[in-house]
């Protein structure tokens, strides 16, 4: 107790002309972290309608990117730091966040028009552990492929609405002009486990690929996942963008809107963006689900972004009341009659894929459903594992090996080492990673 | 003949500076740019340079969506606080080292500078954990006093070096003259040393004000400075590079002039010492 006084003391001398910042007054103060993109900053400024309808609720936003937002919000929560009181997070931490005691259920205290049935199965289903909510979700996306109608018909070929892996790389070699820079096919290169992560593992559950057997022991070096990697590379070097290995969401996004790509396979969020209006080929778009090998698994992901509440949050019925409004059905109608139907955050609820307004204004809706009912976070791949996810495993483990084994992918695609030198070095630092944190 | 080679010598030189300054200069010069242009612009290809539609809408979205007055006063009270804070603690310290220097000065020295390379985030949890205990999170204080511990080592070295080069006669002679240890520091050292001391300010308070980790990971809301601001408008997925640099701008821009305005100040009190 003493050390505490003398520290104590020791900082209110360190005043200077900065001082200690008031703690706040307000006992309905509620802090929100969120990540900068699109629909959360449309949230933002939708906050009037939430202060109008609940006065005695003041709402503090903390926007961070989402890497600084994820190491921010895991500092706080594993310490009890209790800074927030809603929290943004996606698909991956919410079953291991709840399984450590860290969120607060959300089957109970939640406003009487928020109906958890009307949530999307699959987005609920991977926010929910032993029967409990712990997570809303906010918005939701898959995969899927997005291409040029132009560039597909001058190639004399059609794209079907469930094409295979086949026919995405011939089309993407067909569609290949080099002379007039266009890439028949652009997906994720760069390394990491959100990066190229997401999209190798997602593409190998439908190669019949998976990343552990029933018993945790690492599958890098079976024949599926060397054709997933094998299948990947000889398409890229094809037909993909050259510097393909430093591609992510963002590079990908910036070719196809300036019409250097034929196809893209990315999250469904991205057909907003490519058929707005700083996209050059707007009117040129055309979608269709992820591809497969006939294997009964399709190459798209499952990935939600949600509101929790932290346990060590000490106004937790004023945050509930408030993911009741950004999450609940109204919120749809306030964003509609504010910024018309296009803009409602997509891929959370039946009902908005049965609103005649919502499927009018965005062409991109039914695929976009289709795609995440394609997903199953939890029989992921055609053979049996141990874990849930799509494109990512559920354990506390996997976002340090998978950055680790996407840095192997991202030098194989950029030629400093081949395929089976990728696998081997992935197969050997996860079984390393895995034994030691106990698997 | 001799003249000519030393001519252009000089030509030489002054190209080669120019270039390499420029070569500094360019990503802020971009990031100026950009920041004028439209998103849809800013990631035009081939790449536009001056002639677009210029804009001020990225600064008044960063604007409406942000308070900079507050990230920009706390940015200001955090730098200039622990670096004040620092020279408060290091005079003295250099003043030990400099003058009394006992058989490990030079192993405390080393030893101070050591703690440079330990990685931050090993003593994350740990300093989470006590400001949590002290409830000092998310203020102003906790900042001055974490940014002031990691700076503390350059800043006793920088003086130690400055003091080093005054005559320790000088401080012998105030001595006879009656002068108290206070007083000696006070009135005879720092008046001797204000270049080194003003450059090992400035360079701290550059330090402080770009300072990320801490400051990002140890605030929320009040005492957030423009770190935090500027992490704010990254996105990993959406082009808002446009709205990016105006944030940037807006975050590098009194660092940048305060820079120029005191270069002449911080080149010298770098490059020759405290008493030359």
């Amino acid at each position: 107790m003493k050390l505490k006084q003398l520290l104590l003391t020791s900082a209110v001398g360190f005043g200077l002309s900065a001082g200690i910042a008031a703690a706040d007054a307000h006992g309905t103060t509620i802090t929100i972290a969120t990540v900068n993109n699109g629909d959360m900053i449309r949230m933002q400024g939708l906050t009037e309608d939430f202060n109008a309808k609940h006065p005695d609720i003041k709402v503090e936003w903390v926007t961070l990117e989402e890497n600084v937002l994820r190491q921010n919000l895991t500092t706080d929560i594993s310490t009890g730091g209790g800074a927030y009181d809603v929290m943004t997070i996606g698909t991956y931490e919410v079953p291991i966040w709840a399984n450590n005691g860290w969120l607060v259920s959300l089957n109970e205290g939640m406003a009487d028009d928020f109906n958890k049935e009307d949530l999307l199965p699959a987005i609920a289903g991977g926010l929910t552990v032993d029967g409990e909510l712990y997570a809303s979700p906010f918005y939701g996306e898959s995969s899927m492929v997005m291409y040029r109608t132009d560039l597909m018909e001058k190639a004399g070929l059609e794209m079907p609405d469930a094409p295979t892996w086949t026919f995405i790389r011939e089309a993407a070699a067909a569609m290949t002009d080099r002379e007039n820079d266009i890439n028949g096919i652009c997906v994720r290169g760069k390394a990491g486990w959100g990066e190229n992560g997401a999209f190798l593992t997602a593409m190998a559950n439908s190669f019949g690929a998976r990343w552990f057997d029933e018993d945790w022991n690492a599958q890098f070096d079976s024949p599926e996942w060397a054709a997933t990697l094998d299948f990947y590379l000889e398409m890229m070097n094809e037909s993909g963008p050259a510097g393909a290995a430093n591609n992510g969401f963002n590079e990908n996004l910036t070719l196809f809107q300036q019409g250097k790509c034929g196809m893209w396979i990315d999250a469904t969020v991205a057909a907003s963006f490519v058929t707005g209006a700083d996209s050059t080929v707007a009117d040129k778009v055309g979608f269709a689900l992820a591809p497969d090998n006939g294997l009964g698994k399709r190459g798209n992901w499952l990935w939600a972004w949600s509101l929790a509440i932290p346990s060590s949050s000490e106004k937790q019925d004023a945050a509930k009341t408030f993911i009741s409004w950004a999450t609940g059905p109204a919120y749809a109608e306030l964003v509609a009659g504010n910024e018309g139907w296009a803009n409602v955050p997509p891929g959370t609820r039946t009902s908005l894929y049965e609103n005649a307004d919502y499927l009018a204004a965005a062409p991109f809706a039914q695929m976009t459903l289709d795609s995440i009912l394609a997903a199953d976070p939890t029989n992921p791949t055609v053979k049996p594992v141990p874990y849930t996810g799509v494109q990512f495993v559920a354990i506390p483990e996997f976002a340090g090996i998978a950055n680790q084994v996407g840095q192997q992918f991202s030098d194989a695609l950029a030629g400093n080492q081949t395929a089976a030198q990728a696998l081997a070095n992935a197969q050997e630092l996860t079984t390393e990673e895995m034994e030691a944190a106990g698997y | 003949m001799a003249r000519a080679i030393t001519t252009q010598k000089k030509v030489m030189w002054t190209a080669l500076a120019w270039a390499f300054g420029l070569m500094m200069f360019f990503p802020i010069l971009w990031t100026f740019l950009t920041s004028f242009k439209t998103e849809a612009a800013a990631i035009s290809d081939p790449p536009v340079w001056l002639f677009f539609d210029w804009t001020f809408e990225n600064y008044a979205a960063v604007q409406e969506r942000s308070n900079y007055p507050k990230a920009l006063m706390n940015s200001i009270i955090i730098a200039v606080g622990s670096t004040l804070l620092g020279i408060l603690i290091a005079v003295p310290a250099a003043w030990a080292m400099a003058f009394v220097p006992g058989r490990k000065t030079k192993d405390i020295l080393l030893w101070m500078l050591s703690t440079k390379m330990l990685p931050a985030v090993g003593v994350l949890y740990p300093l989470v954990l006590l400001a949590k205990w002290l409830g000092v999170m998310d203020s102003r204080i906790l900042l001055i006093v974490v940014l002031m511990l990691i700076n503390l080592p350059i800043i006793v070295w920088m003086l130690y070096t400055y003091f080093r080069e005054i005559p320790g006669e000088i401080l012998e002679a105030a001595r006879m003259d009656g002068a108290g240890l206070r007083s000696e520091i006070i009135y005879v050292l720092t008046p001797m040393a204000l270049p080194g001391i003003a450059s090992t300010i400035l360079l701290n308070i550059i330090l402080a004000w770009n300072e990320a980790f801490w400051t990002i990971l140890l605030t929320t809301v009040n005492a957030a400075p423009l770190t935090a601001f500027i992490a704010s408008f990254s996105a990993p997925e959406g082009l808002f590079y446009a709205k990016l640099s105006a944030a940037s701008m807006m975050a590098i821009a009194p660092i940048l002039i305060m820079g120029w305005f005191s270069q002449k100040q911080l080149v010298r009190g770098l490059t020759f010492g405290a008493v030359k």
